[in-house]
């Protein structure tokens, strides 16, 4: 027996798919639990051909997109239109998963044969993660949907960019990356009450749902005060400067936020008291909230003569908040991040070795472990079928042969 | 279904120490069950400054921001810089399991209420902190509000519009992710302690947070050496030095808004355009769709996007910005309902809260608020679960609400005592 890990014990089956419930399922196995990702050459996951891919050409198992979202699971490929395959399934639930987790529209799990109620009967102690755009129940609860149109829908677009051009959109999927983590959240709080209790549940997660938790107070702020947030590029309503300023080099920019007197009167230090710091209509907050695009230009002024990491160093030294608005490159350099280990680097069979990353906090005993890179599709199969189902060659050879196994 | 009878984390009692760096994770928490006790200095936490505020009153006691992250949890406020102060907190930690803070690194330290320190009371306890960067490293004493974390974290290099700065979303949401991380993290120790009866420290970075919402940045530059970057309402696709580097629309304006929608390729599309394309031509709109008019599902999944010309991708897109124009937000998504189209609204925030799914759902609780003799409309659960609900159990504690019962009725401090230690400006 090796040593110990937060989610020993824990066994998923997970028939997710895109970013939201592969992230949830990988952050599990980080933390000690097996997942075998059932997966299809029928109907691949669509990250699977995003990019960025290995040497720019996209192809089934050269996707870096969808490795990061998927290490340390076993994948094998079932086509679930088929009985044998949904057989399959079935056995994966029944005799080896306590948790199932999908992301699959309303309706396909009963079609498999895998619904929690049917399987509970048997299984009381199977905890059943489901997680779409918008739940189980409701009128638009089969609607498909994905993480970009998704991010529209849950209003993260309309609140940022700014007020005079189009709404913008944080990341591409963002609300799956705010989702994940409360499924995480919620997995192993079942978990932990199934250990205690010996009794699993259905758990129907809506990204939407998760989502509007980031939004609450502006979303209340229109229930209760008939206010309806607006999107203001970088503007804060208690702090100025506060924004995020041009510096030396091809489309490099740091942020610098002043909030209180003692922060602007370092602020003026640091960038040597022009003599524009000392009109009396940048003395306060709210002269220089009233006068804050004239503020910003001259700010402006100070940070053109400086790369982004030194403007921020200079800030910081004198205890004004600044950051690098940081590229991919900037990412992968960041001394801060690379102190922590957040770029794992594993070597991918196909991709050969590239940057994953472990959950964003560290346990003191029981550390994360990415345990392997992403699989190649179908990659366990043998393993599954014979290891864990305990099948013989020749089930194993008929499964081959009526093409479930694709 | 089961009765709902118990919660996920009933019996277990969390001390939550966090200003709004970690809010979220103690209501996450509470809202699951678990006895959360916010502790405040006296006077009450800063956060209870942010704004909005119910009916525009700004009062520490009526912050929206406070009041949505803080449901479900008891309040007690506690000098803990002073050393009775110390020795409140050690004791309430002894029945603790959970301890959450916020502090700069290195300060729970100093105090002498480290974990080191803690778990020496109780080998049991867990300690979240959540900071900016973690407890190590160089940036450790970095100050990092919301902007700065969105720009170390990446995220705000691809917001916004290419001709303007990186921008980040106007409502705060680095330290949301955390708390959200946080959260997670904090219940694998316990699950962990569960097993081993060990307790252990949770050491949480924002940064590493907002990180997790990139959706491949980090990758992009690591096999290809491509930075990723902002372009407003399109999509910058870069492929491979091979290929041309895609640019496509996934908002279009309509007749009173604006609506998400991508075009692309493969199964997305097979899933959308044939309907898509079936209802322009109801309406005498294919415009540069005629050539796709009898194109189904097999037609859409093989069609190559990437060999397409710039002017082919515009074409498309004035047609569907020319269509989209002629209908308001809510006659397209009745319409992409029906017909299963992968479009849907930009909401406002007014949109959300008459989301009729949500409404469906009965996602919208109201609580309680005592002090105002009023219920108020919050925002409900992530998820439905059918044996341990997910539940607001209470709403924020006012100032100091529960000192009495925790103080006088948990650990015994005499009516005397407690009098005294307000005096010293303790509680």
């Amino acid at each position: 027996m090796g040593k110990r890990c937060a989610l020993e014990g824990v066994k998923i089956a997970d028939f997710s798919w895109l970013a939201t419930g592969p992230l949830a399922t990988k952050f599990a196995a980080n933390l000690g639990a097996e997942v075998i990702h059932i997966e299809s050459n029928t109907r691949p996951d669509i990250l699977r051909f995003a990019p960025p891919a290995k040497d720019g050409e996209l192809g089934m198992n050269r996707s870096a997109m969808f490795a990061y979202h998927n290490d340390s699971k076993y994948s094998i490929t079932l086509n679930m239109k088929m009985p044998q395959a949904q057989e399959v399934g079935r056995r994966i639930v029944h005799n080896w998963a306590n948790v199932v987790f999908d992301s699959q529209v309303p309706g396909v799990m009963e079609r498999w044969g895998l619904d929690y109620q049917t399987l509970r009967k048997e299984r009381p102690d199977l905890i059943h993660i489901a997680c779409t755009s918008q739940g189980q129940t409701g009128p638009y609860c089969k609607h498909p949907g994905h993480g970009a149109v998704g991010t529209q829908l849950a209003g993260f677009s309309e609140v940022t960019g700014w007020p005079d051009r189009e709404p913008s959109i944080p990341s591409l999927a963002y609300v799956d990356y705010v989702s994940f983590a409360c499924v995480a959240t919620v997995l192993i709080a079942a978990v932990i009450h199934r250990d205690k209790t010996g009794r699993g549940q259905y758990i129907d997660v809506s990204q939407l749902e998760c989502n509007v938790q980031f939004l609450a107070p502006s979303i209340m702020d229109y229930i209760i005060n008939g206010r309806i947030m607006m999107r203001m590029g970088n503007r804060s309503t208690h702090a100025a400067p506060h924004a995020v300023y041009r510096c030396l080099g091809e489309d490099r920019w740091c942020a610098i936020a002043v909030s209180t007197d003692e922060e602007w009167r370092n602020f003026c230090n640091v960038i040597g008291n022009p003599g524009w710091t000392k009109e009396p209509r940048f003395a306060t907050l709210r002269g220089r909230k009233e006068n804050e695009d004239e503020l910003n230009a001259l700010v402006e002024e100070w940070t053109m003569g400086y790369y982004p990491e030194e403007a921020m160093k200079r800030m910081q030294a004198a205890g004004v908040a600044a950051g690098v608005a940081a590229r991919g490159q900037d990412l992968v350099a960041d001394p801060q991040l690379n102190h922590r280990g957040t770029h794992v680097i594993l070597e991918h069979p196909e991709i050969g070795p590239h940057i994953y990353q472990p959950p964003p906090y560290r346990l003191s005993k029981t550390p994360h472990e990415l345990t392997m890179p992403a699989a190649c599709i179908g990659q366990h199969n043998e393993y599954v079928l014979r290891e864990v189902l305990g099948m013989s060659d020749e089930e194993v050879a008929d499964l081959v042969i009526s093409g479930a196994l694709q | 279904m089961a009765e709902q009878e118990d919660s996920l984390l009933g019996g277990y009692r969390v001390l939550d120490l966090a200003d709004e760096k970690g809010l979220l994770c103690g209501k996450f928490l509470g809202d699951l069950g678990a006895d959360v006790i916010k502790i405040e200095p006296p006077g009450g936490d800063l956060a209870r400054n942010i704004g909005p505020f119910y009916k525009d009153i700004p009062d520490r006691e009526k912050s929206l921001y406070w009041w949505a992250y803080n449901t479900s949890k008891r309040g007690i406020t506690l000098n803990i810089g002073t050393a009775d102060g110390q020795e409140i907190f050690k004791r309430l930690v002894k029945t603790a399991d959970v301890v959450i803070e916020s502090f700069l690194p290195g300060y729970m330290d100093s105090l002498g209420l480290g974990y080191t320190a803690l778990s020496e009371m109780n080998p049991g306890i867990i300690m979240t902190s959540i900071t900016p960067f973690g407890q190590t490293g160089p940036y450790r004493d970095y100050k990092a509000p919301d902007i700065v974390g969105c720009c170390l974290g990446g995220l705000a290099y691809i917001a916004g519009d290419t001709d303007r700065p990186p921008c980040r979303v106007s409502f705060p949401q680095a330290y949301l992710l955390a708390g959200n991380h946080a959260a997670g993290g904090t219940l694998a120790a316990l699950r962990y302690r569960e097993l081993s009866g060990e307790g252990q420290y949770v050491d949480v970075s924002m940064q590493e947070a907002v990180v997790w919402t990139l959706m491949g940045v980090i990758q992009h530059w690591d096999l290809l050496k491509y930075n990723m970057v902002r372009a407003g309402v399109w999509r910058t696709f870069f492929i491979g030095p091979r290929y041309p580097t895609r640019v496509m629309r996934f908002c279009y304006p309509c007749k009173d808004g604006y609506v998400g929608f991508l075009i692309a390729g493969g199964l997305l599309a097979a899933i959308s355009m044939p309907a898509m394309v079936e209802w322009l031509a109801g309406e005498g709109m294919l415009g540069a769709f005629e050539p796709m008019k009898d194109w189904g599902y097999d037609e859409w999944l093989v069609r190559d996007v990437i060999s397409m010309s710039r002017e082919e991708v515009d074409a498309e897109e004035d047609t569907l910005i020319r269509f989209f124009a002629t209908k308001t937000r809510a006659e397209l998504y009745e319409q992409v309902l029906k017909r299963r189209i992968i479009l849907y609204p930009v909401s406002t925030t007014k949109d959300v809260a008459e989301n009729i799914q949500l409404k469906e759902r009965e996602f919208w609780v109201e609580v309680e608020h005592p002090e105002l003799d009023e219920t108020m409309t919050y925002v409900g659960a992530p998820c439905k679960m059918t044996e341990t609900p997910w539940r607001i159990s209470r709403c924020a504690p006012l100032i100091g609400e529960h000192n009495q019962e925790i103080y006088e009725g948990e650990l015994g401090i005499s009516k005397e005592e407690v009098r005294l230690l307000k005096e010293a400006r303790v509680i």
